[in-house]
């Protein structure tokens, strides 16, 4: 095997051909995983012009005791238990409709596709897949209500004022 | 003698002026008419000879070349919606008022897009079932069949798109529903559903991005299949002609006969 470098397959059993195929293909696959990239990051908005997730629901003292209030703008329950304040998500889980609360009845109901929940957020029925969530609630320095809307906890974590 | 209108026809067919754009020119051979179609850069996707039977309503109900209507008339009437309609949250409801109550023929041009745009959907169906019924689904044509059921879907996603447009509650809500089953994909649905609305609610990137898709990627992509799709009938061997129909036997008996040789 004397003649070895006159063969025209190198010692990686590549031509010349074969070797700038390779090469170009293996740029164009950079260049095309670059642009998935480039186009997710792209499609990605950086700064959002959404509405804060934080939310201040005002003075406690305007909740009374066994109390349900729908805040329609932020999609958010402000209820005021036995056991203290808590916060409710008000977008069904199931697809995102805004839940309403039914006080002759005492639960929330979805007027989409007809889930209900408890007053505590527990399903009752419905084809909501999962409870709604209790968001984070705590009372500032001015003696305010804030919910933090991003923010799910674990339930029956009352805030008392 | 005084020409007639048709002679002053041929005349004009034969000006250098003509001659330069429809090559043809002059002439009622098979040859002058085929060349009529091969040369025309719109007629050229479609068969140059088509039989009798076959452009006959029973056929087809002609329910692919209605299906073109209204997807031509709902391109029209878009375009002139465009020229009134703001894709922002302050201006969309506005707009939309506007047109039905404001803009000579808004009203009429916006409904003739909403029910261009549910009479293509019932066309699409229907073509569709005309297609699976007669069989003309089947090979060499399974892969029109699959163009075909992109464009149903393509259909589809333009009436979801253009759904959001109004921005009335009818919309939002829609929109907000429709989107949420875009997250129940597994492992990437919030990322779909972010992608889609542009942020975490429907809001003003929202109304952007589905106006972007609603006139201008999807219809782009619509044109683009559409061509493949009626180009293929031409490829796929002419619009279609049922099995137990004699021009098909005799067809199949001179391709069988040219194999035994």
């Amino acid at each position: 095997m004397a003649d070895e470098k006159h063969l025209p397959e190198s010692a990686a059993g590549l031509n010349r051909r074969a070797f700038f195929v390779k090469l170009g293909l293996g740029s164009l696959s950079i260049a095309a995983a670059g642009t998935a990239v480039f186009a997710y990051q792209f499609l990605s908005p950086n700064v959002l012009y959404e509405p804060s997730p934080t939310i201040n629901a005002g003075n406690p003292e305007s909740y009374p005791v066994d109390s349900v209030t729908l805040d329609v703008n932020s999609g958010i329950y402000i209820i005021h238990a036995k056991e203290g304040f808590f916060s409710l998500s008000a977008v069904c889980t199931h697809l995102g409709c805004l839940t309403a609360w039914k006080p002759d009845l005492g639960i929330i109901a979805c007027p989409c596709h007809g889930s209900r929940f408890q007053q505590n957020g527990q399903k009752i029925e419905g084809p909501a897949p999962k409870p709604l969530p209790w968001k984070r609630m705590w009372v500032n320095d001015d003696g305010d209500l804030m919910v933090d809307r991003s923010t799910d906890i674990r339930p029956l974590q009352f805030v008392r004022v | 003698m005084a020409k007639t209108v048709t002679q002053y026809f041929d005349d004009l067919r034969d000006t250098r002026v003509w001659r330069s754009i429809f090559r043809s020119g002059t002439g009622t051979s098979t040859l002058h008419r085929s060349l009529a179609i091969q040369q025309n850069v719109f007629l050229h996707l479609f068969s140059t000879k088509v039989r009798r039977r076959m452009v006959s309503v029973g056929a087809t109900w002609y329910l692919g070349t209605l299906t073109l209507g209204t997807f031509l008339i709902l391109v029209i009437t878009g375009i002139l919606l465009m020229l009134y309609y703001h894709p922002s949250v302050p201006q969309a409801y506005a707009d939309a008022k506007d047109l039905q109550f404001v803009v000579s023929s808004g009203l009429f041009l916006r409904n003739l897009h909403r029910w261009s745009a549910h009479a293509m959907v019932f066309l699409v169906f229907a073509h569709m079932f005309k297609v699976f019924y007669r069989g003309a689904y089947r090979p060499p044509r399974e892969f029109n069949w699959v163009i075909g059921v992109i464009l149903l879907l393509i259909t589809l996603l333009l009436s979801y798109t253009g759904y959001l447009l109004p921005w009335d509650q009818l919309a939002f809500w829609a929109i907000t529903v429709g989107s949420n089953i875009a997250s129940a994909v597994p492992l990437l649905g919030n990322r779909i559903h972010f992608l889609l609305l542009g942020g975490n609610s429907v809001n003003a990137n929202a109304l952007l991005r589905f106006y972007v898709l609603h006139c201008m990627i999807l219809p782009l992509t619509a044109i683009f299949f559409i061509a493949i799709h009626f180009w293929r009938i031409r490829k796929d061997g002419g619009l279609y002609a049922h099995p137990s129909e004699p021009a098909t036997l005799r067809a199949r008996a001179a391709a069988v006969g040219k194999e035994a040789q």
